[in-house]
């Protein structure tokens, strides 16, 4: 683990990805009565590895590597189990789960962040 | 940012809210009675329509991806009119006209706006949670 030049490694783009996932399912949650709308989900898989060479360019030795997540790419279409007749395909009970999971996921990739800090701070302090 | 759930929700509880008034008036006009059809109460039921495209602010937040009221349609189901001559909004031929709510649909519309309702309070509640457990990162 190269620690001072990718001290977070995927974990700092996960966090990001995992942020625009819950946001996209509670926006289907919000318009889970509105007609005509279609819900939305991240393919994770997908904008996870085209994020991956978007980084910033470093051109000087001081640059710090950064993790921008600018890629609409991996949002598709959630195909619905049954179909309503005002074209909606939110399935409220569907989104619910989904939200938990991306939570849960979130609170992961949180706690891995953490662990990686705190593996800094205990190499820094030399204990 | 996860602030931006709290705007989407905010949208959601705002326009379910609105549900939630325009059946409240639906029911409590359900008696109410007029001396012509066009005066009649006729029910009264919100169009949603997603905030896809057009970036708002809710209370500060951004609420793209969120949902807005777009408009409140009458209902066009018939206005029934009964025989009254006694009644004082009676017509010349001593007729009344009822309004055209369903207080059963009402009913079931109350519910389902509630249970949207808890819905986006939930999720505001995990984002919160899930924001406070993002700031004490710096605890690690």
């Amino acid at each position: 683990m190269k620690l001072f030049e990718n001290p977070f490694g995927i974990h700092e783009r996960a966090v990001a990805v995992r942020n625009q996932r819950l946001e996209l399912l509670a926006a289907n949650i919000a318009n889970a009565d509105t007609p005509h709308f279609k819900a939305r989900d991240l393919d994770f898989q997908k904008i996870l590895t085209a994020t991956q060479p978007s980084e910033m360019a470093a051109t000087n030795s001081k640059h710090f590597a950064t993790g921008e997540l600018e890629n609409p790419g991996g949002i598709v279409y959630r195909i619905p189990y049954n179909t309503a007749v005002d074209g909606n395909t939110v399935e409220i009970n569907v989104e619910q789960a989904k939200y938990g999971q991306a939570a849960a996921e979130y609170q992961a990739t949180l706690q891995f962040l953490e662990s990686r800090i705190a593996g800094i701070r205990k190499a820094l302090k030399g204990e | 940012m996860i602030k931006n759930i709290f705007g989407i929700a905010g949208t959601a509880l705002n326009a379910q809210t609105i549900r939630l008034n325009t059946t409240a008036s639906n029911i409590a006009n359900a008696g109410s009675i007029a001396p012509s059809e066009a005066e009649a109460f006729r029910a009264k039921r919100p169009v949603f329509r997603a905030l896809i495209d057009q970036q708002d602010l809710n209370g500060g937040f951004p609420t793209l991806g969120g949902v807005k009221v777009s408009r409140i349609e009458d209902s066009t189901s018939p206005i029934q009119k009964t025989h009254d001559p006694g009644n004082p909004a009676a017509d010349d031929d001593g007729y009344v006209y009822l309004s055209n709510v369903n207080e059963v649909t009402e009913m079931v519309e109350m519910v389902a706006a509630s249970r949207s309702f808890q819905n986006n309070v939930e999720v505001v509640n995990t984002a919160k949670q899930l924001m406070m457990r993002t700031l004490e990162i710096s605890k690690a």
